[in-house]
C-alpha cells in the first residue's frame, strides 16, 4: 500500500514538468504533449483520491478528462495543421498576428 | 310558360338549331378551314346558313299549325340571382319567325354570293388566306342575329344585339390593313372601331332600359313582361325613360340620328357584308326591337311622337346626304340610313305592320342593290386588273396595301361613280337586277318598295301626333327617287369614263344567282301584304303579325285601308324626282373629268351634302377631341404629374426623406452619435495602451494564466 | 396526421412540399425547379378541386373547418382556424388555378435564378390561399402580410428596369394600410374577447360610432389593395415593373384579397357602418370606373393600360359589393373571378409579345394580326371579355353588378341616387370599349409598319396551353354561369339577410 503522499508528489512533479514544457517550448506539438502531461497528472490524483475515499466519482471523472483530452487533441492537431499550412512552421511564436 | 301550352308544338324543339348550325359551321371552318380549301369552306358555311333557313321554315310551318300562337322553348338556365332569373329561352312567334326567315333567307343568298365575290376580292386584296376567315365571321353573324331575333327576353336579345355588333366590327375591319393613308374617317380599322363604339353608346341606353324595366316590372322576359306593361298604370315618366333609353339603343343599332354616323363608314367592309349586315338584317334590329317592345312604346301616347320624329328626321337628313355622294356604296349607305328612318318612323307611330313590312321588302331590295353594287365594283375591278384566271393574284398586286395604283400613277377607286358610266351593256344581268332594286327603292308600282313605303306614308297621313312626320317622309321619298335616279344614270348610262369601265366584265354565276333571286323578291315581295280582296285574304302579312302584336299589345291592330290618293301622290312625286334626275344626269351624261352638274347648280348646299353636313367633324370637335383631351389631362396631369409624381413622390416620399435626413444628420449624428463617439474615443485611448499587453505569443499568455493561478491559489491558501 | 390531412390544411400548405424540394436543388437545375413548382401547384389545384367536391353549396356556414388553438397570449386566444364558404370557394379555386398557369408562363421568360423564383412563387401561393381561408383575424393578418414578402422579391429581383422602386412602393403602400387594420384587429380582440370571425359576427354589439372607425381602419388596408381610387398609385408601377407571372398573380389574385376583405370582414363585422357608408364606397367605385377608363385610354404602354383598366374593373366589383343586395354581391364575386381570368390572360398575352420584342410601347406595334393570327384572335376574345361582351364572362358580372347597384337605389340604400351610380357606371362600359378597342386596334389592326414585327412567331404550344384553360372559363362563365352562382348564392343570400336588407 503506497501512501497518498507519494501520489501527490509524483503528480505535482509531473504537473510542474508539464507546466514548464508549456511555458518554455516553442514547438506546438511539444506544448501539446506537455498539456497532456498536465492532464494526466490530474488524472493520477483523481484515481489516487478515488482509491483513498473508496468513491467511484474520481474514476469516472478520469474518463471524462480522457475524452475531453482526445477531443482537444483532435481539434488542436487540426489547428496545428491549419497553422502549418499557412505559415509553413509550427513555431507558435511565429503565430502572433493577434498582437495588439 | 303559359304561352307554350299549345296543342301542337311541331318542330319547336328544333329552334335552337337556328343558332347551333351556324356555330357548328364556324367551328368546322376554324378547325379545318385552312386544310380544305375554298370549296370546303364555302360548302360548310353556306350549308350552315341554309340549314338555319330550313329550321326557320320549319318554325314557320309549326306556327301555321298553331294558328300563330306564340311558343317558347327553354334550352337551359342562364342567370339566376335572387329574384332575377333569365334562362336561355327561344321565342317562336310570328314576329320572330318573320325575322328568322329574313335573316336566314337573305343570309343564305348572301353567303352564296360571297362564295363568288370573295374569291376575287381576297385576290385583289392580296390575301387569299382570308377566305375562311370571312365565312367564319359571316356564320358567327348569322348565329348572333338568330339569338337576337329569337330570344325571349331583353337580355338574350341583348346578347345577340352586342354579338352582331362584334361581327359588324370584325367585318368592317375585315381588310384591316387597308387605307392606312386615308384620313382617319375612312381608314378601315378606324371605321370598325367607330361602329363598335357608336353601338356601345346605344347599348348603354339599352342597358339602362333593361335596369329600369327589371326593377319596376321584376322581369325581363317578354312573356312575363308584356302582360304587365299592357296593364301598367303607374307614372308616365317611367315609360318615357324606358322608351327613351331604348330609343337610344335603336339609334345606335339602326343608325338613326344622332348615332347614325358609323353606318356610312361601315361600307369599308366587303360588299356582301354591307348587304347582309349593314342593309338587310343587323341594322333593322332596332326596328325589330321597337316592334317587339310595342307594348312599352304604346303604353304612353307621346312616346310615339318622339320615336316617329327621330325616324322621319333621319329619313330626310340621310336622303339629302345621299344626293351628294360619289361612292356607289356611300349612296346606298345613306339610303339605308334614310330607309331605316322610314321604318323607325313607322314602328314609332305604332304602325308596326307597315314598319315590319318595309323591313322585309327593304331587306330584299337593299340587299339586291348592295350586291348589285358589289357586282359593279367587281366588274370594274376586273376590268381594271384582269386576274390571271388560274387563281392567285399576280405578284405586282400581291402586297399592295395602298390601294390600286393606276398605270398612269393616279389612285384608282373602283367604287367611285365618276369612274363608271355606260355599264348597262357591259354587265346586263347586273344592270337589270339593279333596276329592279332601284325601282323598288324609289317606290314605283308594282315593285315591293311601293307597297311597303306606301303603307308607311298611309299610316303617317293618319298619324295625329305630328303631321311633320308625314311631310318629312314624303320629301325624303322624293329625295330617294332622285338619288337613285342619279346613281343609275351615272353608273349604267352614258359613256364609260374610265378604261376600267370600258373593260368591265360580268360577274360569275354565284354572284348573279342571288341577284336574280333577290330581284324577283324585290319585284313580287310586295304582294305578301296585298291590300285588296282578291281570293286571298287581304293584308296577309299584317294579320300574320297581328297574332303576336295583339297579344302583346292587349288590343287589336288598326290596319288602315289602302288609299289611292296617298298612293298616287307618292308615285307622282317619285316619278317626278326620277324625271328631274334624268334632266340633270340622264339627258346630258357626265363626261370624264366633268364636275357634277348638281354641284354647280346648288353650290354650297351640294358641298354640305357631299361633306355629310360636317356631322363627323362636329362630333370630333364636340365629343371625341374633348374626351381625348380629358383623358390626356387625367392621365398625364392629374394621375401622373400630380398624383403619382407630385403627391406621392414629392409629397410623401421626399418629405419623408427630408424628415429622415433631419433625424439622421442633426439629431442622430449631432447629438446621439456625439455621446457614443466620446465614449468610443475614451475606449480607443485606453485600448491603445492596453493593447501592448497583447503580445501575440501564446506562451506569454500561458505564463500569465499560470501566474494568475498561483496568485489566486496563494491567496486562498495563505489568507483564507 | 389526421390534422395535416384536413383538406384545408393540405390545400394551404401543400406548396411547401414543393418549396422543400426546391431547397435541395442546385442553382443550375432550372428545368427541375420549373417542373417541381409546376407539379406542386398542380397538385394544389387538384386538392382544391377535391375541396370543391366536398363543398356543399346549399350550406351557408363555414365548411371543412379546421379549428385549433394556435397560442394564447394573456387573455387572448389566437386560433388556427381555416374554413371555406360560398364567399371564398371561388377565390380559392381562382388562386390555385392561376398559380400553375403563371408558373407555366415563366418557362422561358425567367432564366435567372429560376429556383428562387419558383420558391417565392410557391410561398406566395401559401399566403394567398391562407388569406382566403383564414377565419381568425390574427391568422388572417399573418397570411395577409406574408403575401407581401414573396411579391416584394418577385418584383424586386425579376422585375423591369425600375423594379426596386416599384417593389418598395408596393411594399410600403400596402403596409401602411395594414397597420391601421392591425390596430383595429387588436381592438376587436381586446374588447370583444376573441379573434375568431364567426364568433365576432354572432356576438355583434359593437357601438355604431365605433363601427365606423373600425370599418375605415379595415377599409384602409383593403382599399389600398383593391386598389380603390384614389389609392391606386402603386398599381401602375408594380404592374409595369413586375415580371409577367407576377402581374398575372398581382392582378388575378392579390387585388381580389382587397375586395374579399371588404366582403368577408367589413360588411359582416360592421354592418351598420357598411350600410351607412355604402354611398361613399359606391361613389369612389364609380369615380374609379370612369377615371380608370379615361386614364387607360391615354397610356403609351400596354401593360400600364391594362393596369389602369384594373382600377376601372375593380370599381365595378366595389360597386357591386356595396349595393348590398344579392345581385350586387354575387355579381361582384363573379366579377372578381372574371377579372382574374380576363386580366390575368391579358397580362399573359402581353408577356408573350414582350418576350418576343422586349417592348410594350404601342408605337412599336400595329398590324400584328397579319403575322400572329392566333395570338390576335385570343387577344381579341380576352379583350372582349374584359370590355363585357355578352356571351363572355365579363358581361355576366358587370350586368349583375349594375343591376344590383340600380336596385340598391330602389331600396333606398344608396339614397335616391342609386340610379345615378348605376348609370355612370354603365357609361364606363362605353369607355371600356373605347380604350380596349384603342389597344386592340393599335396593336393588331392597320398595316404592319414596323419591320421588326415582320418575323414574329405565333403562339407556341406551351403558350396555347397556358391560355386555353382561361379561354374555356371565359366562355363557360359567359354562357352558363349557373354553377358558379350556385356555389355562392346561399351564402350571399344569408349574408344579405343578416344585414337586414
Amino acid at each position: 500500500m503506497v501512501s497518498i503522499e507519494y501520489y501527490i508528489g509524483l503528480s505535482a512533479i509531473l504537473f510542474i514538468i508539464g507546466t514548464m514544457g508549456v511555458l518554455t517550448r516553442r514547438n506546438a506539438i511539444i506544448i501539446f504533449m506537455s498539456i497532456e502531461l498536465m492532464l494526466n497528472a490530474a488524472n493520477l490524483l483523481f484515481v489516487a483520491f478515488a482509491r483513498m475515499f473508496e468513491a467511484l466519482g474520481g474514476q469516472i471523472f478520469v474518463f471524462f478528462v480522457m475524452t475531453v483530452a482526445a477531443a482537444e487533441v483532435a481539434v488542436g492537431l487540426a489547428l496545428i495543421v491549419a497553422v502549418f499550412r499557412t505559415k509553413q512552421t509550427i513555431n507558435i511564436d511565429e503565430a502572433s498576428t493577434l498582437k495588439g | 310558360m303559359l304561352l307554350s301550352e299549345t296543342t301542337t308544338t311541331g318542330f319547336l324543339e328544333l329552334v335552337p338549331w337556328i343558332v347551333f348550325f351556324p356555330v357548328i359551321g364556324l367551328l368546322l371552318n376554324i378547325i379545318f378551314g385552312r386544310r380544305w380549301g375554298e370549296l370546303g369552306v364555302a360548302i360548310t358555311a353556306v350549308s350552315a346558313s341554309a340549314l338555319s333557313l330550313v329550321v326557320s321554315v320549319l318554325q314557320f310551318i309549326t306556327l301555321q299549325g298553331a294558328h300563330g300562337e306564340a311558343m317558347v322553348y327553354k334550352l337551359a338556365e342562364w342567370l339566376h340571382i335572387g329574384s332575377f332569373s333569365i334562362p336561355w329561352e327561344f321565342r317562336v312567334d310570328t314576329l320572330s319567325v318573320t325575322m328568322m326567315l329574313v335573316v336566314s333567307g337573305v343570309g343564305t343568298l348572301i353567303h352564296l354570293y360571297a362564295v363568288g365575290y370573295m374569291h376575287y376580292d381576297v385576290r385583289y386584296k392580296g390575301d387569299p388566306k382570308s377566305y375562311a376567315r370571312f365565312f367564319i365571321y359571316l356564320n358567327l353573324f348569322i348565329a348572333m342575329m338568330m339569338i337576337l331575333v329569337s330570344g325571349n327576353s331583353y337580355l338574350m336579345l341583348f346578347v345577340g344585339w352586342e354579338g352582331v355588333g362584334l361581327c359588324s366590327f370584325l367585318l368592317i375591319g375585315f381588310w384591316f390593313t387597308k387605307n392606312p393613308d386615308a384620313t382617319e374617317g375612312t381608314q378601315n380599322s378606324y371605321a370598325a372601331k367607330k361602329a363598335f363604339i357608336a353601338n356601345r353608346v346605344g347599348d348603354f341606353g339599352f342597358l339602362m332600359a333593361m335596369f329600369l324595366t327589371f326593377w319596376h316590372f321584376g322581369t325581363l322576359s317578354f312573356s312575363e313582361l308584356f302582360p304587365e306593361v299592357a296593364h301598367y298604370e303607374g307614372p308616365e315618366s317611367l315609360v318615357w325613360w324606358i322608351a327613351g333609353f331604348m330609343l337610344l339603343g335603336v339609334t345606335g343599332k339602326s343608325a338613326q340620328i344622332p348615332l347614325y354616323v358609323w353606318l356610312p363608314d361601315a361600307m369599308a367592309g366587303p360588299t356582301p357584308v354591307s348587304a347582309l349586315i349593314h342593309a338587310a338584317t343587323m341594322v333593322t334590329a332596332g326596328v325589330y326591337l321597337v316592334a317587339r317592345s310595342a307594348p312599352v312604346f304604346s303604353a304612353v301616347e307621346g312616346v310615339h311622337v318622339m320615336v316617329a320624329l327621330v325616324g322621319a328626321a333621319t329619313a330626310l337628313f340621310a336622303a339629302t346626304i345621299a344626293v351628294g355622294q360619289y361612292d356607289i356604296k356611300k349612296v346606298l349607305a345613306y339610303s339605308t340610313v334614310s330607309q331605316l328612318g322610314f321604318m323607325v318612323a313607322a314602328v314609332g307611330m305604332g304602325a308596326y305592320v307597315a314598319g315590319m313590312f318595309h323591313l322585309v321588302t327593304h331587306a330584299f331590295f337593299k340587299a339586291l342593290l348592295f350586291l348589285g353594287s358589289g357586282s359593279v365594283i367587281l366588274a370594274v375591278e376586273r376590268g381594271h386588273h384582269p386576274l390571271v384566271e388560274t387563281g392567285d393574284a399576280d405578284a405586282s398586286h400581291g402586297h399592295d396595301d395602298h390601294g390600286h395604283d393606276d398605270h398612269h400613277g393616279e389612285v384608282f377607286d373602283p367604287q367611285d361613280m365618276r369612274n363608271m358610266g355606260g355599264l348597262r351593256k357591259k354587265i346586263p344581268w347586273t344592270f337589270w337586277t339593279y333596276m329592279a332594286g332601284t325601282l323598288a327603292l324609289a317606290g314605283i308600282f308594282p315593285f315591293a318598295g311601293f307597297w311597303s313605303k306606301d303603307e308607311i306614308l298611309l299610316d303617317a297621313s293618319h298619324f295625329e301626333g305630328a303631321m311633320a312626320v308625314y311631310w318629312l317622309l314624303v320629301i325624303a321619298a322624293a329625295f330617294t327617287a332622285f338619288y337613285m335616279g342619279r346613281q343609275v344614270w351615272m353608273v349604267f348610262f352614258g359613256e364609260p369614263r374610265h378604261h376600267a369601265a370600258e373593260e368591265a366584265k360580268e360577274s360569275p354565276w354565284t354572284v348573279l344567282l342571288p341577284l336574280v333571286v333577290l330581284a324577283i323578291l324585290s319585284t313580287l315581295g310586295g304582294f305578301m301584304n296585298w291590300p285588296f280582296e282578291s281570293g286571298l285574304e287581304p293584308h296577309r302579312f299584317g294579320h300574320w303579325l297581328e297574332y303576336t302584336l295583339k297579344v302583346s299589345l292587349g288590343h287589336e291592330l288598326h290596319i288602315p285601308e289602302f288609299s289611292f290618293s296617298v298612293a298616287i301622290q307618292s308615285t307622282l312625286i317619285a316619278v317626278a324626282a326620277i324625271f328631274i334626275s334624268w334632266l340633270v344626269y340622264g339627258r346630258k351624261p357626265l363626261k370624264s373629268g366633268q364636275t357634277d352638274p348638281l354641284a354647280k347648280a346648288l353650290g354650297p348646299i351640294f358641298k354640305g351634302m357631299n361633306a355629310k353636313w360636317w356631322v363627323d367633324e362636329l362630333y370630333q370637335a364636340v365629343i371625341l377631341t374633348p374626351y381625348e383631351k380629358l383623358a390626356k389631362f387625367l392621365s398625364q396631369t392629374i394621375d401622373w404629374s400630380f398624383w403619382h409624381d407630385w403627391f406621392h413622390e414629392k409629397g410623401i416620399r421626399d418629405n419623408f426623406q427630408r424628415l429622415a435626413n433631419f433625424l439622421a444628420n442633426p439629431i442622430d449624428m449631432g447629438v446621439i452619435d456625439k455621446i457614443s463617439y466620446l465614449l468610443a474615443q475614451g475606449a480607443q485611448g485606453s485600448a491603445g495602451w492596453l493593447s501592448k499587453l497583447q503580445t501575440g505569443f501564446v506562451r506569454n499568455y500561458a505564463l500569465a494564466v499560470f501566474t494568475g493561478v498561483v496568485v489566486i491559489l496563494g491567496y486562498l491558501v495563505l489568507f483564507r | 396526421m389526421d390534422f395535416i390531412l384536413e383538406p384545408l390544411n393540405l390545400v394551404t400548405f401543400f406548396p411547401l412540399v414543393g418549396v422543400l424540394v426546391l431547397l435541395f436543388l442546385k442553382k443550375d437545375q432550372k428545368d427541375a425547379a420549373r417542373w417541381t413548382a409546376l407539379v406542386a401547384s398542380l397538385v394544389t389545384f387538384a386538392i382544391s378541386l377535391w375541396v370543391l367536391s366536398q363543398f356543399k353549396a346549399s350550406e351557408t356556414g363555414l365548411q371543412m373547418e379546421v379549428n385549433a388553438t394556435w397560442f394564447t397570449f394573456g387573455a387572448w386566444e389566437i386560433k388556427y382556424a381555416l374554413g371555406v364558404d360560398g364567399l371564398s370557394i371561388l377565390l380559392l379555386l381562382l388562386t390555385t388555378f392561376l398559380t400553375p398557369i403563371s408558373i407555366l408562363s415563366t418557362w422561358t421568360a425567367v432564366e435567372d435564378r429560376v429556383r428562387d423564383f419558383m420558391l417565392f412563387f410557391l410561398l406566395l401561393e401559401v399566403g394567398m390561399v391562407g388569406v382566403f381561408l383564414a377565419q381568425d383575424l390574427f391568422l388572417f393578418y399573418v397570411f395577409w402580410e406574408f403575401t407581401l414578402v414573396p411579391m416584394y422579391f418577385l418584383i424586386g429581383i425579376w422585375g423591369g428596369a425600375e423594379r426596386m422602386y416599384a417593389a418598395i412602393k408596393f411594399f410600403l403602400y400596402t403596409m401602411a394600410g395594414s397597420i391601421l387594420m392591425l390596430l383595429a384587429i387588436l381592438w376587436l380582440g381586446n374588447n370583444q374577447g376573441t379573434f375568431y370571425v364567426p364568433a365576432l359576427i354572432e356576438q355583434g354589439g359593437i357601438p355604431e360610432n365605433l363601427q365606423t372607425w373600425l370599418f375605415f381602419a379595415f377599409a384602409a388596408a383593403f382599399a389600398i389593395k383593391v386598389p380603390m381610387w384614389p389609392l391606386h398609385s402603386w398599381l401602375p408601377d408594380a404592374h409595369v415593373q413586375a415580371p409577367t407571372a407576377g402581374s398575372v398573380i398581382l392582378a388575378g389574385v392579390l387585388l381580389k384579397m382587397g375586395t374579399y376583405g371588404f366582403l368577408r370582414f367589413n360588411i359582416p363585422l360592421f354592418p351598420e357602418a357598411a350600410k351607412e357608408w355604402a354611398w361613399l364606397m359606391a361613389l369612389l367605385a364609380v369615380i374609379g370606373i370612369l377615371y380608370g377608363a379615361a386614364v387607360s385610354y391615354w397610356q403609351k404602354d400596354v401593360k400600364k393600360l391594362v393596369a389602369y383598366s384594373s382600377v376601372s374593373h375593380l370599381g365595378f366589383v366595389m360597386l357591386g359589393l356595396f349595393a348590398l343586395n344579392p345581385q350586387g354581391i354575387e355579381g361582384a364575386i363573379l366579377q372578381m373571378v372574371n377579372h382574374g381570368l380576363s386580366t390575368g390572360a391579358l397580362f399573359l398575352l402581353i408577356g408573350v409579345i414582350y418576350e418576343r420584342r422586349h417592348t410594350r410601347e404601342f408605337s412599336e406595334f400595329g398590324g400584328l394580326w397579319k403575322v400572329m393570327p392566333v395570338y390576335a384572335v385570343v387577344t381579341l376574345i380576352v379583350s372582349l371579355s374584359s370590355m363585357g361582351l355578352p356571351g363572355l364572362n365579363g358581361f355576366v358580372g358587370e350586368f349583375t353588378i349594375l343591376l344590383g347597384a340600380w336596385g340598391a337605389g330602389q331600396e333606398g340604400l344608396l339614397g335616391n341616387n342609386g340610379v345615378l351610380y348605376a348609370g355612370f357606371a354603365a357609361a364606363g362600359v362605353i369607355l371600356a370599349a373605347v380604350y380596349i378597342l384603342y389597344m386592340f386596334g393599335t396593336m393588331f389592326l392597320g398595316p404592319l409598319t414596323n419591320e421588326k414585327n415582320e418575323n414574329l412567331k405565333d403562339l407556341n404550344w406551351r403558350e396555347v396551353v397556358t391560355l386555353v384553360p382561361l379561354l374555356v372559363l371565359i366562355f363557360w362563365i359567359g354562357l352558363y354561369p349557373k354553377p358558379f352562382f350556385d356555389l355562392m348564392a346561399p351564402t350571399v343570400e344569408h349574408l344579405v339577410a343578416t344585414l337586414g336588407m
